[in-house]
């Protein structure tokens, strides 16, 4: 339980950082977003991270929200 | 006029082209994967973790168009790993031959998605089967997403579903003698469900950050059948964990690209679940593009979680309790993980082979408070 506050509070607060960068968005057009579209600016898990994700999956009692997989497959060692 | 037949002619070929099923791209993914440590769970929380894996998947995506304009993309992949393992040789001591001293795996899947780009929104299905000696499994997947007005922001949803079959492979001296044949194991269900939300959104030319949110539910058999438990007493056991667990993972991206040169990747993520374990983990990376086309990547990466209620070292279990592991996965720690990458993109092609689109190349150390250590190093080569 200990830990578990100050890890909803980072959360909270990251949370709350986005919401203030949503709240000043700004709408980009398809020319703008030759940066956006940086193949290394990706949000999503990269190819490259298949294998890191599933060893942290493995050898970590958690999992999930990073593209890696959640279930299926042993892990077994 | 010559003009504009010329442009219809063009634009007919287009769409026909498009209409064709067409290559998209094809990823070669090889990584080997090294570790060692002294807390392996198969000889009860002391012992080698020392383990190789070598790792090869290749993907392939095709697309086409159907007749009301929308986009249907076909991914193909299949993975395979060899790994060897100095715990799992110990499952059964007087063979080198046991169950798991070295295995190899093999999973395919399948995966179709359909986008109508111009109501901005995408569905999609996948399957997937996985197998090794003593483990199989099949997943099955459907996803939805959907992009705002403005293009900017997109939500999505994804249930996915595993449905797994675990071999019964017991430590020798706890095996039932006289069962019949040695490689007949009996077989016991595990069940994978989740859920999942994401929204993703681009605040401006530069930054785009991503909230995701998972439930996950297992039931079934989710201990191992050859992780022994010492108690207190000297007897051993057979690792006995819950057949119910409910983890809740919510996650945070925002990536930024600082003037031209540099990218800033992050991550965070909060994990609870009902076993006991609660973490945090956050990385950061510097993308440093030397040139337009080549590009490093330093990377960090720290974890930290508290135990699971059901973990305690080596002899230190009762026979007061309900479920008990030594399994160090399970237990208290923190792990730091770094390391760098590059990748190279020249416009044509690598080796100037046009078709060679990217080569990437990453090396990562993992360092766990418990002593276990890794390292791995991974190979991206894409085919455009």
């Amino acid at each position: 339980m200990k830990n578990k506050v100050p890890g909803l509070i980072i959360f909270f607060c990251a949370v709350s950082c986005i919401a203030i960068s949503l709240v000043s968005c700004t709408t980009v057009k398809e020319y703008q977003k030759n940066k956006l579209n940086d193949a290394e600016m990706q949000l999503s898990s990269r190819k490259i991270e298949k294998t890191e994700l599933n060893f942290q999956s493995y050898r970590e009692g958690a999992s999930g929200a990073n593209g890696g997989k959640t279930g299926g497959g042993c892990g077994c060692n | 006029m010559i003009a504009a037949l010329s442009q219809g002619s063009r634009n007919t070929d287009s769409v026909y082209k498009k209409r064709k099923l067409t290559f998209e791209e094809a990823n070669l993914v090889s990584s080997y994967y090294r570790q060692d440590g002294n807390n392996a769970a198969v000889t009860g929380g002391i012992g080698s973790e020392k383990l190789t894996d070598f790792s090869n998947s290749i993907d392939l995506k095709l697309s086409r168009y159907d007749q009301r304009g929308r986009k249907h993309s076909f991914t193909g992949e299949l993975g395979i790993d060899h790994y060897t393992s100095a715990s799992s040789d110990k499952i059964d001591p007087s063979t080198i031959s046991s169950a798991s001293h070295a295995d190899t795996r093999f999973y395919p899947s399948l995966g179709w998605s359909m986008e109508n780009e111009a109501k901005g929104s995408t569905i999609g299905a996948g399957v997937s089967f996985s197998t090794e000696f003593d483990y199989k499994s099949f997943g099955a997947n459907i996803n939805f997403a959907q992009k705002t007005k403005s293009r900017s922001g997109e939500f999505n949803a994804k249930l996915q579903a595993y449905f797994d079959q675990v071999s019964l492979i017991y430590p020798i001296e706890l095996r039932n003698r006289g069962n019949g044949d040695d490689d007949d194991y009996a077989t016991t269900p595990r069940k994978s469900f989740s859920g999942s939300l994401g929204w993703s959104q681009i605040i401006n030319r530069k930054l785009q950050v991503m909230l995701e949110g998972e439930l996950v539910y297992q039931q079934g058999y989710l201990g191992l059948p050859f992780h022994r438990v010492y108690f207190t007493d000297n007897s051993v056991h057979v690792e006995n964990l819950p057949s119910n667990r409910l983890k809740i993972p919510l996650g945070v991206r925002a990536n930024y690209f600082i003037g031209d040169r540099f990218i800033l990747r992050t991550w965070y993520r909060h994990y609870h679940d009902d076993w006991g374990i609660n973490s945090n983990a956050m990385q950061v990376e510097t993308v440093v593009k030397i040139t337009p086309f080549f590009s490093i990547t330093p990377f960090y990466r720290f974890y930290q979680q508290t135990a699971a209620d059901y973990f305690a070292p080596y002899k230190s279990h009762t026979g007061a309790d309900t479920y008990f592991t030594s399994n160090y996965d399970l237990s208290k720690f923190s792990s730091h993980f770094f390391g760098a990458g590059f990748r190279i993109a020249p416009p044509e092609g690598i080796f100037k082979i046009q078709r060679l689109n990217s080569l990437e190349m990453r090396y990562g150390h993992y360092k766990r408070s418990t002593g276990l250590n890794s390292d791995i190093v991974s190979l991206n080569i894409k085919f455009h």
